[in-house]
């Protein structure tokens, strides 16, 4: 909670220190309301978790720290995860401004962008720490269980990807303004919501710490009030934010609605999905689960015309675009999805055809993206120093929009092939024993006992080797922590960047053998690859010019007296 | 006008669902209902604790089924740290006229359960041994210890999971009781 | 009473961490197809205990006897839905990760695409009320070109 507001603190000042070129009234509306929610966690860490308390007796060792959080993974997690929800709050704040003023402009949405970005990006990368951290850490090679907290961390995520697209159409069209507003409210409402689903014991998870119905219901406050009173406000005042710029349904604005319409349906599902057993429970209609199964059946449909319009959409023109043109000019991304979904039918069976049409997509998104890039910098219709010349004038938040959506391509394949054609083997094992894994060879060595600073830990030997050659050796670990009386689990992983070997040793004993788990990943590297290379996408966006408000014009001169410049 | 009220449903929305959760925030979410109640005992015939000074045959159905008392079937462990906490209460319960009270030792080492019930007494009627576990998925318990209620014809009226308190036994569990004897 | 829940899920999040294994050796059934139907059903019951994961998943005793069971009942000659009708027998709906089809979960199944519809719906009108409004007046070349110099823009090559 202390870094919550640290974050929010932070926030805020860079609000004041960048916004210097925010009209005056917007920068204070909008600092008030951060200051706004600021008091108000302050309060909530003041009357319900102090974090100064005393603890008594102190303990002579210290309390240790939570073995789990001895790990780089989970220890950045948390911040970057929390720079997302509180980042949000800058987007927030400014929808309250904008709604208290009556006004929402195109300048309004391009200061906006930059804000909601770096929120983006953190939680982002938060996420797939967290992902990542579960993979390698848990044990068995999951990296998503559609928790409720993992859904709480989601669904802002969400409304965020929303909200940066929205954003561009009050940008560039003057359009869709009231509904960006109520993203933007949306959103960090989310992210409010996210803290109370953690903090309060309403719902169950492994994640869920400290919970405490009495800090429940003051987080219950503040987002009744903060939320409640800002979607009040938009009641009031967005029927009279009236629309500017028209469009076409097929157009790159309409491609945008429907990437707003999909994600706010999807957002909507996880939502329903997440808080489903607890309102049945409330009204006493008995108890409920919603797992997996529930969230693979609705929610990964729904990407499927989100990644095909991902192609289609970026390609489209403003105000009225010309879709059979732009389809044909894409029937060369159409076709590599074909045969990559053909080529992988055949390499992996005719019994992975969902797989086969997912990894398709994935192919389809990575290949349009290329030739919308192609398109732009008229690639092989041009010479190539005019190409190379376009392409340097691009601007970086079309190379931003580029590489992130190349990213959930690479995503998408990660997440398919992962899933579809993961090889296990679970076995009883003595030292010496040889048993084969997707065409590695492994040989367990057995078992030895070593210390760490503040561990113990039972090693597992495993030497890998394939046709012949040695290609890495897996110490799997078992660790025991004396002091805080925890025992961890440490997977030894090797990756080829290509797949993953995984190794996990468990109970046993050298007559009868020891208990391990070996796994062979295909791609799951390229989930957490992809999710940098979408948060790469997000800075390179980010560091646009255009939105770095406040960097004054250094080379032009400005005609006549200054004026109040909103961008550049 | 219509347009106007739309624009009230995202409010609305949050209204609704805080006020779910102002309401969740009073229940706890792993607390499950049984799928028992209101349907007879499952079948079970269990083995006695080799040893054991109350029972010499084990515990099965037969025994909740007949005779015109209130049963309690009480899910028990020496292993288990809420079972030695709630003991008193389960020795209470079982002086009571009118009730009986069996125990099925749930997942434990005979000479432990015996040593355990040496110690703190014994005031099971009859107990039952489920070594492997495989009862307690019968009853559908999900951890010990447990406690049912079971009327004269077998059907099972309550189950709480955790230990019993003195505030559950007087609230919920004396009021069940006089009701089913009448 | 609390407290009895907050000690379980306190042990089911370090079992989770620790757990180096859910399934055991000893627990895979000879018979592939039996083995792979005896997954498939796993991930769809709950751990009871730590509940928040399926009982392939969970570390947990309760999981583990569960497992057994599943795979006693397969190899018994029960089919998936007899499986899982056998587990919800004894734990009620609870147990099963993916939520029954009932008038009480009618919401749940069809909301989203409920949603998706309504949301199609708002979509239309909304583009529906553009063509009614009047287009907005365009620009000159003059007039674009003072407001690039204006505010600093490069000329943009097509759109953005």
């Amino acid at each position: 909670m202390l870094l919550w507001i640290l974050i929010l603190a932070t926030f805020g000042a860079l609000v004041a220190f960048f916004g210097a070129n925010l009209p005056a009234s917007l920068r204070a509306r909008v600092l008030a309301v951060q200051g706004l929610i600021g008091f108000g966690f302050i309060l909530f860490i003041l009357f319900t978790s102090n974090p100064f308390d005393r603890v008594w007796p102190p303990p002579p060792d210290g309390q240790g720290l939570n073995p789990l959080l001895q790990d780089p993974g989970l220890a950045f997690h948390p911040p970057f995860l929390y720079f997302g929800y509180v980042g949000f709050s800058v987007a927030f704040a400014f929808a309250v401004a904008a709604l208290i003023e009556g006004r929402v402009d195109p300048a309004w949405a391009r200061w906006v962008r930059p804000w909601t970005l770096a929120a983006w990006c953190s939680l982002t990368l938060g996420i797939a720490l967290g992902s990542w951290w579960a993979y390698y850490e848990l044990g068995w090679g999951g990296f998503w269980f559609w928790d409720p907290v993992e859904n709480a961390s989601f669904l802002p995520w969400l409304s965020g990807t929303a909200l940066l697209h929205s954003a561009i159409v009050v940008e560039k069209r003057d359009a869709l303004k009231s509904w960006t507003v109520l993203l933007a409210v949306l959103t960090f409402s989310l992210s409010l919501m996210g803290t109370f689903l953690v903090r309060s014991g309403v719902l169950t998870s492994v994640h869920a710490f400290a919970t405490d119905p009495a800090r429940g219901v003051f987080i219950l406050a503040l987002l009744v009030i903060a939320s409640g009173g800002s979607l009040l406000l938009y009641a009031v005042r967005a029927p009279s934010m009236q629309g500017g710029g028209l469009f076409a349904p097929i157009s790159r604005e309409g491609s945008l609605v429907l990437n707003n319409l999909l994600l706010a349906t999807a957002t909507a599902t996880v939502f329903l999905g997440t808080l489903y057993p607890l309102f049945l429970d409330v009204l006493d209609a008995g108890k409920v689960s919603v797992g997996p199964p529930f969230f693979n059946m609705t929610f990964v449909p729904l990407m499927v015309p989100v990644i095909v319009a991902m192609g289609i959409g970026p390609m489209l023109a403003w105000k009225r675009g010309d879709l059979p043109g732009v389809l044909s000019r894409l029937w060369l991304a159409l076709a590599l999805a074909a045969a990559i979904g053909i080529g992988t039918l055949i390499a992996m069976g005719v019994q992975s055809v969902l797989a086969a049409l997912a990894m398709a997509l994935a192919g389809w998104l990575m290949a349009s993206v290329l030739v919308e890039w192609a398109e732009r910098v008229k690639l092989f219709r041009a010479p190539l120093q005019e190409s190379w010349r376009r392409a340097r004038h691009i601007p970086r938040s079309s190379y931003g929009m580029s590489v992130a959506h190349a990213g959930l391509a690479v995503i998408v394949a990660g997440i398919t092939a992962s899933s579809a054609w993961q090889t296990e083997v679970i076995r009883q094992m003595r030292a010496g024993d040889t048993v084969e894994v997707a065409g590695y060879s492994m040989q367990f060595e057995g078992v030895r006992e070593q210390r760490g600073p503040n561990y113990i830990s039972r090693q597992g030997e495993f030497l890998v080797t394939r046709n012949g050659s040695v290609v890495t050796t897996l110490t799997p670990e078992r660790r025991a922590y004396p002091i805080e009386g925890d025992t961890t689990t440490e997977a030894a992983i090797h990756t080829t960047w290509l797949a993953d070997l995984y190794a996990v040793i468990g109970d046993g004993n050298a007559e009868a053998g020891w208990s391990v788990r070996l796994y062979h990943n295909p791609l799951v590297p390229w989930i957490w690859v992809g999710a940098v290379i979408m948060v790469l996408g997000g800075l390179v966006s980010l560091s646009d010019r255009r939105h770095r408000v406040g960097v004054p014009e250094r080379r032009r001169a400005r005609p006549g007296p200054a004026m109040p410049a909103p961008a550049e | 006008m219509v347009r106007r009220l739309a624009y009230l449903l995202p409010f609305l929305l949050l209204v609704i669902v805080a006020g779910y959760f102002l309401f969740g925030l009073e229940r706890d979410p792993g607390e499950l209902p049984s799928a028992l109640l209101g349907k007879p005992v499952p079948a079970f015939d269990l083995p006695a604790l080799t040893g054991a000074t109350a029972s010499e045959d084990g515990m099965n159905t037969d025994d909740l089924t007949s005779g015109r008392d209130v049963k309690l079937v009480n899910f028990f462990a020496s292993w288990c740290v809420p079972c030695r906490a709630e003991h008193p209460l389960i020795t209470r319960l079982a002086g009571m006229d009118g009730v009986r009270m069996f125990g099925i030792n749930y997942k434990d080492a005979p000479e432990d359960a015996t040593g355990w019930l040496q110690r703190l007494g014994d005031p099971y009627e009859r107990i039952g041994a489920d070594r492997t576990g495989r009862a307690g998925i019968e009853w559908g318990i999900y951890g010990v210890p447990e406690t049912f209620v079971v009327d004269a014809d077998g059907i099972v009226r309550m189950r709480h999971a955790g230990p019993l308190t003195p505030e559950i036994v007087e609230r919920e569990l004396l009021p069940l009781i006089e009701e089913l004897q009448r | 009473m609390k407290r009895f829940w907050a000690a379980i899920l306190v042990a089911c999040s370090l079992l989770a961490s620790q757990s180096s294994l859910a399934i055991r050796p000893d627990e895979v059934l000879a018979d592939p197809v039996l083995e792979e139907r005896a997954r498939e059903i796993g991930k769809q019951l709950r751990c009871l205990v730590c509940q928040n994961q399926s009982i392939d998943d969970s570390d947990a005793d309760l999981a583990r006897d569960l497992r057994i069971l599943v795979r006693e009942r397969l190899q018994q000659g029960d089919t998936d839905d007899e499986v899982l009708a056998y587990m919800k027998a004894r734990y009620g709906d609870f147990v099963l990760l993916k939520p029954p089809m009932g008038p009480v979960t009618y919401l749940l199944w069809f909301g989203p695409a409920l949603l998706g519809v309504a949301g199609i719906v708002a979509v239309v009108f909304f583009f529906r009320r553009n063509r009614e409004r009047p287009d907005e007046p365009t620009l000159t070349d003059a007039e674009r070109r003072r407001i690039a110099e204006v505010i600093g823009d490069r000329p943009e090559a097509g759109g953005t």
